[in-house]
């Protein structure tokens, strides 16, 4: 079953959508708490299919919270409340018909700090689908680890240590192995939380390289500090502020034409 | 170094003080650290000294000799002393009276009889020939052969007198009366005589014990470990359950023996001093040690490994049976086995479910009457005789081996199953 198919056979987004690319996800008036806290303040996001969306914004203003919301990470988080409504093809994934495990699997994710499983390369990818079921025998799922290996561009460099760990390769190859993880359960959407911090910038090129592949396939949303690195992947970017979504556009327009201050006060470095 | 006129902060005589003052501090205090590393180490070396010193005797026993002739209808009349006693007579035909006789017959150990009869019954081809056999000496004969009775004290201050003294020096001289490897120690229960006492009705009393407390402790105390650390919402109750468990750790031993006394015997009616009931106080005891352990070697697991399970889809099962808990496996052996180590070194709370019986017979099953290492110890201290008391050091030396067993074990898989980030 490939990815792509399945993409292309889902319904498309119900209520809201822009006339021209279908929207993956919409996220409408979303709030989130952390106790009394509130990290976030009524966000209106539109991700459209097959398309890189870059949230950027100062630190501690709410993009990975945001990030989180869209595959129920912050579930797992201890008091975190949400409200509003954010929907994956036209559907509430906070709904009641929805299930946030299986979601994950849906919507995927790749952290800060690389974070492979301490085991073999092989079982670091094998892993989720193994556990959804997603190949049957060892030829199958042979075949679904050097599919997404040779998508995160990692195939090359290790297809002679697949038993070897996977904490063992550099922290630009172990990100790519994440992907490749994540890749691995055919996502529809693939979450990236400052996916290339913790690299230098060799490993960060292919990351961006990489990110620019996949967006035929999936839908991407990353966040990033690098002001450059959203300029160059995303098509689309979303600035946050205090919590807020001041604007958010097609990326060409955020970086030349900012209709917000704070967007052009932070772009151009006056303040973040 | 030269001194030029526009010194800099780094370069003055004020700096240079404060180096010296920093150099000396750190000198002084490598120097504290090795006292008392050399002064810890002094008082285990003078421990163990004492204990292999009092204690490596007791791995010999003295043995006699002797040719019996296993007469048919003697040993149909199970007669045993008579022969053994017929046969040593035969060592010293000089002796004819009956005092002389009776000397005679405290050379051997009450307990040789049966040892002869242990012999024809595993071989009973051997009735009516004659045979050489070894049969334990008497505990006073053995610690005099080892020199603990002054010969030089007078006759009648001496626990052996003249004639017994003569009668093992011959013994000794002929060959007849030897020291050897004292197996009875590893093989018998208790005894009312040193010579026949042995510690593997301990041994086999605690293991019995440890394996009730293993099976109780190790799985209820890491789900209960795994359910806190990983479901559990962290709110009053949780507190309060938490606060309570570091508090059951702290808890007196002796505390959960009482409690084993009134719930296990008192209320369940369970029998006394039964390994059973040990082992189901001791996994009381041990919980909160392994809960406690479970729970560091969990949190330790960084969250990012959890954060990557759930994020490809794995539930928050999947993710703790998968990945948390396998890593967090070697610290958690760890803390069993100290925990284990700990109970198996455990006295006070069996004194108060009636581990402390004096018992003879090897336990079979987890409700017959048993004792253990250290309570084994705690009685035969307690001994006035002078063979009980190289026992005790014996036992001692025997329970340090298996504690040092357990520590190595813990510390060989922590080594192994460690990994790093
Ligand atoms: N687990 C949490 N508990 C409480 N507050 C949190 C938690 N995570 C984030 N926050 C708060 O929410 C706000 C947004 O954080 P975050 O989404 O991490 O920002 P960003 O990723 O944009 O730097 C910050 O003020 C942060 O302190
Ligand atoms: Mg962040």
């Amino acid at each position: 079953m490939s990815v792509q198919t399945q993409i292309h056979t889902k319904p498309q987004a119900a209520a809201r959508t822009a006339p021209a690319v279908p929207n993956k996800m919409v996220a409408r008036d979303v709030k989130v708490f952390y106790g009394a806290k509130q990290a976030l303040k009524g966000i209106n996001v539109e991700i459209q299919e097959n398309k890189v969306l870059a949230l950027i914004g100062p630190s501690g203003c709410g993009k990975s919270t945001f990030l989180r919301c869209l595959n129920r990470m912050n579930d797992t988080i201890e008091n975190c409340r949400v409200e509003g409504l954010i929907a994956l093809d036209g559907e509430d994934i906070y709904g009641k018909g929805i299930d946030a495990v299986q979601l994950r699997a849906r919507v995927g994710m790749v952290f800060q700090k690389p974070n492979p499983f301490p085991k073999s390369i092989y079982d670091n990818i094998a892993y989720g689908p193994r556990i959804h079921g997603m190949a049957t025998g060892r030829e199958e799922l042979d075949e679904v680890v050097e599919k997404s290996l040779q998508r995160a561009g990692l195939w090359n460099e290790v297809k002679d240590r697949l038993r070897e760990p996977g904490t063992g390769l550099s922290g630009g190859q172990q990100q790519r192995l994440c992907i490749a993880r994540a890749i691995a359960v055919s996502p529809e959407v693939i979450l990236m939380d400052e996916p290339c911090s913790a690299l230098d910038p060799i490993a960060t090129a292919h990351i961006e390289e990489l990110i620019d592949e996949l967006r035929e396939n999936f839908t991407i949303v990353i966040v990033t500090h690098n002001m450059q690195q959203a300029a160059r992947v995303s098509q689309k970017t979303a600035f946050f502020h205090l919590g807020d979504m001041v604007e958010c556009d097609d990326t060409e327009e955020i970086f030349t034409n900012p209709r917000d201050e704070r967007t052009q006060g932070y772009i151009t470095g006056r303040y973040g | 170094m030269t001194v030029t006129a526009s010194k800099s902060h780094y370069q003055s005589e004020e700096f240079a003080r404060r180096l010296r003052g920093r150099y000396a501090a750190e000198r002084n205090f490598k120097i504290a650290g090795i006292a008392a590393l050399a002064l810890a180490s002094m008082m285990l070396v003078v421990l163990l000294t004492s204990i292999v010193s009092k204690g490596y005797t007791a791995f010999q026993q003295a043995q006699v000799r002797l040719e019996v002739t296993l007469d048919k209808a003697m040993v149909e009349e199970r007669n045993y002393t008579a022969i053994l006693r017929q046969a040593l007579y035969a060592q010293f035909p000089q002796i004819t009276d009956r005092t002389g006789k009776r000397t005679l017959n405290e050379l051997l150990s009450s307990g040789a009889p049966y040892e002869l009869e242990a012999l024809v019954k595993q071989n009973p081809a051997i009735v009516g020939t004659t045979q050489t056999v070894w049969v334990r000496a008497d505990d006073e004969v053995d610690q005099f052969v080892k020199g603990n009775f002054p010969r030089t004290a007078p006759e009648s201050e001496r626990r052996l007198n003249d004639a017994k003294i003569a009668a093992i020096d011959a013994m000794t001289a002929k060959g007849t009366l030897v020291q050897a490897f004292n197996t009875t120690l590893f093989s018998a229960g208790d005894s009312r005589e040193a010579e026949q006492a042995g510690i593997w009705g301990a041994i086999v009393g605690s293991m019995l014990t440890l394996m009730v407390t293993m099976l109780l402790s190790v799985p209820i105390g890491v789900a209960a470990a795994v359910y806190l650390e990983e479901f559990a919402p962290k709110n009053k109750w949780t507190d309060l359950i938490e606060v309570n468990i570091n508090n059951l750790a702290a808890v007196p031993s002796i505390i959960f023996g009482l409690l084993g006394l009134a719930v296990f015997l008192g209320f369940f009616g369970l029998p006394r001093s039964a390994p059973l009931v040990g082992g189901l106080v001791m996994a009381l005891m041990t919980l909160p040690v392994i809960i406690i352990s479970a729970r560091v070697a969990l949190k330790s697991v960084p969250p990012s490994i959890r954060e990557a399970a759930l994020g490809i889809g794995a539930s928050p099962l999947q993710t703790v049976t998968h990945h948390v808990l396998p890593l967090a496996m070697p610290g958690i052996l760890t803390g069993t086995i100290i925990g284990m180590a700990r109970a198996l070194g455990e006295t006070a709370p069996l004194l108060m479910i009636g581990m402390v019986a004096f018992i003879v017979d090897i336990p079979h099953g987890l409700t017959d009457s048993a004792t253990v290492l250290p309570v084994q110890i705690y009685m035969w201290a307690d001994s006035p005789e002078r063979a009980f008391t190289e026992r005790t050091s014996a036992a001692i030396m025997i329970l340090l081996g298996f504690l040092i067993l357990m520590n190595g074990l813990a510390v060989f898989l922590r080594k192994k199953f460690e990994r790093r980030w």
